[in-house]
């Protein structure tokens, strides 16, 4: 668009009354038969709508992902943006490489070989937050119809990315230790058997959102052979590795990888900085990456200058791992106060998993309660939560709910659980007196 | 020309469609050349309107508070003027179960049902009684939350042993439940306009691809379901349905234009399922479609519910 096509309205002094759109509801039909196949697939759900309620300013939201952003320190943000106006003012507000800065993908491989995985600075990749790391990874490897792995449940996040290009996706199964990997191994079978063999697995192996629960070392290693023995390709998405209250940390499995390739490896800087900089990355080799380039090019060109100077000046002058564990320290009390409260206020039949880092939880309640239904009962009490189905793409998880432990304080997180809890007792009260005589 | 507050969002469930709605109707407002006072209906609605002081209020809000007589009966106390039906009809409309029974008393078709409160399974032990209702209506039955907009909550049983789940989900929209005998057909809507003549735009059909009826997700989905004027209804039969609808909008004593969902039978009977008293009003709802059908636009309906506007005393 030249400036010419602008009205200058400069000095004026009146705001620009908003356009009426020259288009009504009857030219709806117009545009519906010119959709794409993705953006039709792409559909409103009852869910979204009613998550389009928990937005609201007086609703405990346990729904949302959201880190704590409170705790940045305030004059360590006046440092770096007094520095970017005086150092970097002209390259910050410039287009950048698509593949992002040099200085911060060098930092970034520090950041990596902090957790023990050695990654060359060549085969990073800055993408804009790690969503973009998740899209550009189906984007490059997944055609319509084409299979593909997923715990069950998966990041809610991935689902609508995994729909919109037409993934075929088979979830394995989880329990304390994270991915089945025996029915991984079964399911990959079973598929190849009838010719469909599953071109990627999409993992989360710490802490995964939403179950918070973190794959064995053992099992990792397993995944890691039997993706080496048969071809099968790993997209590892690594946003909560450091989000870590206890334990020790375990190998990635880019790690164990031993660099043959097999692992594709997501990260970002939402979870250890802030999620408003809209900064991850990917690790891949180069003849994924150049692909992942051109996809990146076609979405973006480049993440934010601006934002990648940030994190850079960030990194060189502190150190992130204090912030790290600023959070950290916060995020295990809140944990804490969901684990207490989950205890007092939910009903004997339902269990949930004890996340030792990440942000959420899964509960799971009696199979008879439908979390959606709840959620409209939990909302009427000024609570909400992500019903389990939107972590899965074949209609399961309708018992579960996803709880997010981060965003909100101790006592807030308290109220929450004891609302939800209510509304459990009172379906479970309802579902006993429906089936009289069944005990 | 008049100021014209377009009330729309609110707290309910139905939120989203009704700020659909709202935005659609602020437009038509617009080029009619209206001023337009858009308000989202939060809990200054009151002061809002008395600051605001519009000649009269366009409701736009879907689902429980808008639709169910309460912000009307907020207008009745201010004094504006408002969009489509009065207090008491509004709450006979959104309650499906008193609506059936008016139904019933004015010998308009619809399904044979049964409706219970949380409490009568709660405290009086309804469950038993669930063998002879399914004796009574047959499989498949259709069990909705009685006072819920859209299809939330809704499930077909097409199993006996499928009732008490489907009772306990559409228990969580309502604290009352309606179980009715699903009649199979297809899915048709008149929209009467209740003028002192009142007369019903062109029935448009829904045919939903690929869902097991006309649900939430497809009636606000562009291209979930295909809303068509259909060509092939013998004229006796569209008579019917017009003649129906405008006995079901009379039944419940309605204002304004209200839409009437209908169920054609495999063999041509019409039973009406409910009455909106606030259709909706997004792009890919049924009143802008038969508008458009009509030959009408979607300007001149908006104009036809403002100059509909009314107090009930």
């Amino acid at each position: 668009m030249s400036t010419s096509d602008v009205t200058d309205n400069t000095g004026t002094g009146t705001p620009v009354p908003p356009q009426t759109p020259l288009v009504g509801p009857a030219d709806a039909a117009r545009y519906d038969s010119r959709f794409s196949a993705q953006a039709s697939c792409t559909t409103s759900s009852a869910m979204r709508d009613l998550m389009a309620i928990t937005e609201k300013a007086d609703i405990i939201s346990l729904a949302g992902g959201l880190p704590d952003t409170e705790t940045f320190p305030r004059e360590v943000f006046d440092a770096i943006t007094a520095e970017i106006g005086t150092d970097f003012l002209a390259s910050s507000l410039q287009y950048g490489p698509t593949d992002g800065m040099g200085e911060l993908r060098e930092l970034i491989a520090g950041i990596m070989a902090d957790e023990g995985a050695v990654a060359r600075v060549d085969d990073i990749m800055i993408t804009t937050g790690g969503q973009q790391a998740i899209d550009l990874s189906i984007r490059t490897f997944v055609n319509r119809g084409d299979t593909v792995l997923a715990e069950g449940p998966t990041y809610p996040g991935a689902v609508p990315c995994l729909t919109a290009y037409g993934a075929d996706v088979t979830h394995i199964p989880m329990d304390d230790d994270g991915m089945h990997v025996d029915l991984l191994e079964e399911a990959y079978a079973r598929l190849a058997n009838d010719g469909r063999p599953p071109k990627i697995l999409y993992t989360i192996p710490n802490f995964q959102n939403p179950t918070g629960v973190t794959m064995s070392l053992e099992r990792r290693q397993r995944l890691v052979e039997f993706a080496h023995t048969v071809g099968l390709l790993i997209i590892e998405d690594n946003p909560y590795g450091m989000i870590r209250f206890e334990g020790e940390a375990l190998p990635t499995l880019f790690e164990l990888d031993d660099g043959a390739g097999w692992v594709v490896y997501l990260s970002t800087f939402s979870k250890i900085l802030a999620p408003g900089i809209r900064v991850g990355w990917v690790v891949a080799p180069p003849q994924v990456l150049r692909k992942m380039n051109l996809g990146k090019q076609a979405a973006d060109l480049c993440s934010s200058t601006l934002t990648q100077r940030f994190v850079t000046e960030y990194l060189k002058r502190n150190d992130y791992r204090e912030h790290v564990a600023r959070v950290n320290s916060l995020y295990r009390g809140r944990r804490d106060a969901m684990l207490a409260a989950l205890a007092t206020h939910f009903p004997e039949p339902a269990t949930w998993t004890r996340p030792r880092g990440g942000l959420f939880l899964w509960a799971t309640l009696p199979d008879f309660i439908d979390t959606t239904a709840l959620q409209a009962r939990a909302l009427e009490r000024q609570v909400a939560f992500v019903p389990g189905a939107a972590a899965f793409l074949d209609g399961r998880g309708q018992n579960a709910m996803r709880l997010n432990f981060s965003g909100v304080p101790e006592s807030v997180i308290t109220e929450g659980i004891s609302r939800i809890g209510e509304a459990v007792n009172e379906f479970c009260a309802l579902h006993e007196a429906l089936n009289p005589g069944r005990g | 020309m008049s100021r014209v507050a377009v009330l729309k969002g609110g707290p309910s469930l139905e939120r989203e469609v009704s700020l659909r709605s709202g935005t659609n109707v602020e437009l038509a407002l617009g080029r009619l050349g209206h001023e337009v006072i858009p308000i989202d209906a939060d809990q200054h609605l009151v002061r809002t309107l008395r600051d605001a002081r519009p000649d009269v209020a366009f409701i736009a809000l879907h689902g429980r508070g808008g639709e169910d007589g309460t912000v009307q009966e907020i207008l009745e106390i201010l004094k504006i003027p408002y969009t489509g039906s009065g207090v008491l009809a509004s709450e006979r409309a959104m309650d499906k179960v008193v609506s059936k029974a008016l139904f019933r008393a004015a010998d308009v078709p619809t399904p044979p049902g049964y409706a219970f409160s949380k409490e009568a399974f709660s405290k009086m032990g309804a469950a038993e009684t669930l063998p002879e209702i399914q004796q009574s209506l047959g499989l498949p039955m259709c069990v909705k939350p009685a006072c819920q907009g859209s299809a939330l909550g809704i499930s077909i049983v097409r199993e006996p042993g499928e009732l008490g789940g489907a009772i306990l989900n559409a228990l969580g929209y309502d604290d009352r439940v309606l179980v009715e005998r699903f009649v199979p057909g297809r899915e048709l809507a008149v929209s009467v306009v209740m003028a002192p003549d009142p007369w019903a735009l062109p029935v448009i059909e829904a045919v939903p691809l690929g869902h097991d009826f006309y649900d939430f997700e497809a009636r606000y989905t562009p291209g979930e379901c295909e809303l068509r004027s259909p060509r092939d209804l013998e004229d006796a039969t569209i008579q019917e349905a017009a003649a129906v609808s405008i006995a079901a909008v009379h039944a419940l004593e309605c204002r304004g234009i209200a839409r009437v969902d209908l169920i054609l039978d495999g063999e041509g009977r019409l039973w009406v399922l409910e009455v909106n008293t606030i259709p909706g009003m997004t792009d890919t709802s049924l009143l802008p479609k038969a508008a458009e059908v009509a030959g009408i636009g979607f300007d001149r309906v908006v104009a036809d519910m403002l100059d509909l506007a009314a107090l009930d005393t």
